[in-house]
């Protein structure tokens, strides 16, 4: 089984966890302003790759669609603050729920096909949901999105503007959602997740509901996808459809793969390693997405199990 | 214009759509129905092949006819010589695996689109059509070129069924296709044949890019919506079957000519993608494909 470490490790696993929190924690006290706003867009889409993990990684389910499911929580936190002047905490809550309600209702439909067509499938109901924010432009924003007021990005009294507190938010919720999923695929339900991905047919037998399992882990990676798409709004003022082009569905899977499917540190990695190569990268050429584009054929040739997948299998077979 | 012409002429545009659709879905087609590998980066393919008839147009002197002409034949070879360098380098080392292949893909997509970006720029560049007649008829004019077009994909997809039903080669693909492992084990060369069929599949994509950009201009975000409108054109039709595409791009084609003319494409576009996901969704198999 690929997923070795799932339960070994112990303590180990969660000293190296709450390790790796404390250094981003004291991270804003010595990354320059600029790195650290980029800090608080890598937390954010890592949370986003946690999620697809969970669908990915852990259940095997590999979606083209998770844009549409960012897109949803940055709609159901963005609009009702911009409408209704709700505030950064209810906004941020109907993110989550719009994340999550979004991927049961995709994956009711979609998970009745597997494989290549449950990615075409996914993909098409992204691509609607797309045309649909094009469509409703004028609520919306269309392309141009909108931004959200000042009154709105506020939460206990701090302005989610500034830099401390958007740094904080951003480390609140990126530590719930790693320390959450360690938490779940060490649970019974998390090897329950694993055992769809490595046979779907012996666990059936075994009694499990497939259709079940995989709808719930759908769901929860609807719900990160969601949080972070709400986050990204409410932190960065901001809500477009451009959030939900394929684009955003493809770095998600390329953050995963990069930094080791199925491990739950990886889509972290993932996130910070391919944004310090688009960083270095960026003197050289302007052609970002050519970077991305090599990345992902160099990963599936030559390191289809990614960084800390490869590190697990070699040397440290503790890793979660 | 009376509503009986209007519609007329939208269907002509329509059946323009579907003629170039049908050549870029049967590409798709092929590919899927052969090597199994659902292709991403086909829609790059089409647009290389109208990007390659601007340069050859660029660099041919003498009449635009000439040029247009080197251009349906440099370009298709040029495409489909990349599309078997991607194979040999890229696919074949993935042993073909449907998901990885995919993802690979979708890095060849990314690559191709910045790479001409790079190379051919941001703008959107005409090239001119061979000839320019125009067809008069009672109550409006129509470009000739457009005809030629519909006849141009005609003929192709003709030669295409010639070729697959009527030649020792087409024999071999179709074995393949059946099944590979018999067909290695009767002397195929099975990973020519996938080579092959890769590249045939580009290059039709690439003869629709050079057919329609005459009339559409060349642009290196154009490959998008063909790839998503052979997606549903190959799914509608059944996966892997050639005369379920060429029912569905004639379908797909000419209701995306009237739908558009009265609605607004957007509109279509989000019903037409909605509507093939749940085909997918409730019938695997695609309408016209058999069950597997």
């Amino acid at each position: 089984m690929t997923g070795g470490g799932v339960t070994g490790g112990g303590v180990k696993v969660w000293v190296l966890h709450l390790a790796l929190l404390a250094v981003l924690f004291s991270a804003q006290f010595w990354l320059s302003p600029y790195h650290a706003t980029n800090l608080v867009r890598i937390m954010v889409l890592a949370v986003f790759a946690m999620g697809y993990n969970l669908a990915f990684g852990y259940t095997g389910l590999l979606s083209l669609g998770h844009a549409l499911l960012l897109a949803a929580g940055m709609y159901a936190a963005g609009l009702p603050a911009q409408l209704w002047g709700w505030s950064a905490g209810p906004a941020f809550i109907a993110g989550v729920a719009g994340g999550g309600l979004m991927a049961a209702a995709v994956g009711l439909l979609a998970l009745r096909t597997a494989g290549v067509s449950f990615m075409i499938v996914t993909l098409m109901f992204a691509q609607a949901g797309f045309l649909t924010l094009l469509y409703f432009a004028p609520i919306t924003g269309g392309d141009d999105g909108f931004a959200l007021a000042n009154a709105s990005r506020r939460i206990f009294g701090f302005d989610l503007s500034a830099d401390t507190p958007r740094f904080l938010a951003a480390f609140v919720i990126f530590a719930l959602g790693l320390l959450a999923s360690l938490a779940l695929v060490r649970s019974p339900f998390g090897r329950s997740m694993v055992a769809m991905r490595e046979n779907e047919e012996r666990s059936r037998m075994l009694g499990y509901n497939p259709f079940m399992v995989k709808l719930a882990a759908l769901a929860c990676s609807g719900l990160y996808a969601g949080a972070a798409g709400a986050a990204y709004a409410l932190l960065f003022g901001y809500a477009g459809a451009s959030f939900a082009t394929i684009q955003y569905s493809i770095l998600p899977m390329l953050y995963v793969l990069l930094g080791g499917a199925g491990t739950t540190l990886g889509p972290f990695l993932g996130a910070l390693v391919m944004f310090a190569l688009i960083e270095a990268a960026s003197g050289l050429t302007s052609a970002y997405f050519f970077l991305v584009g090599a990345a992902l054929v160099a990963l599936v040739l030559f390191a289809p199990k990614g960084i800390l997948g490869t590190i697990r299998e070699r040397w440290v077979r503790w890793l979660p | 214009m009376a509503f009986g012409p209007f519609l007329l002429l939208a269907l002509m545009e329509g059946l323009v759509t579907s003629a170039t659709l049908a050549l870029a879905a049967a590409g798709l087609s092929l590919v899927f129905g052969v090597m199994r590998v659902v292709n991403v980066a086909h829609g790059e393919f089409y647009m290389l092949g109208a990007v390659l008839a601007w340069a050859v147009a660029a660099l041919v002197p003498g009449p635009p006819a000439l040029a247009f002409l080197a251009a349906l034949v440099v370009a298709p070879l040029l495409v489909g010589a990349l599309a078997a360098a991607a194979d040999g380098l890229i696919l074949k080392r993935l042993n073909y695996d449907p998901e990885a292949t995919i993802v690979a893909t979708i890095g060849l997509l990314y690559m191709i689109q910045q790479a001409t970006l790079s190379l051919y720029g941001p703008n959107a560049n005409p090239v001119q059509a061979p000839f320019d007649w125009r067809i008069q008829l009672p109550w409006f004019g129509y470009s000739g070129y457009k005809l030629f077009v519909i006849l141009a994909a005609g003929l192709v997809l003709l030669a295409l069924w010639a070729f697959m039903t009527r030649t020792k080669a087409g024999l071999i693909m179709r074995a393949t296709q059946v099944d590979r492992t018999t067909a290695r084990a009767f002397g195929i060369n099975v990973d020519r044949v996938y080579m092959g069929t890769f590249a045939l599949g580009a290059g039709l994509a690439a003869l629709a890019g050079v057919l329609i950009v005459p009339i559409q201009q060349a642009h290196y975000l154009m490959g998008g919506d063909p790839l998503l409108l052979s997606f549903i054109v190959v799914i509608i039709g059944g996966l892997g079957s050639l005369r379920g595409t060429l029912i569905a791009a004639l379908v797909i084609g000419l209701s995306d000519g009237v739908i558009s003319m009265f609605f607004t494409p957007t509109l279509a576009k989000i019903l037409a993608t909605l509507l093939v996901a749940m085909v997918l969704v409730f019938r695997p198999h695609g309408l016209f494909g058999a069950k597997a």
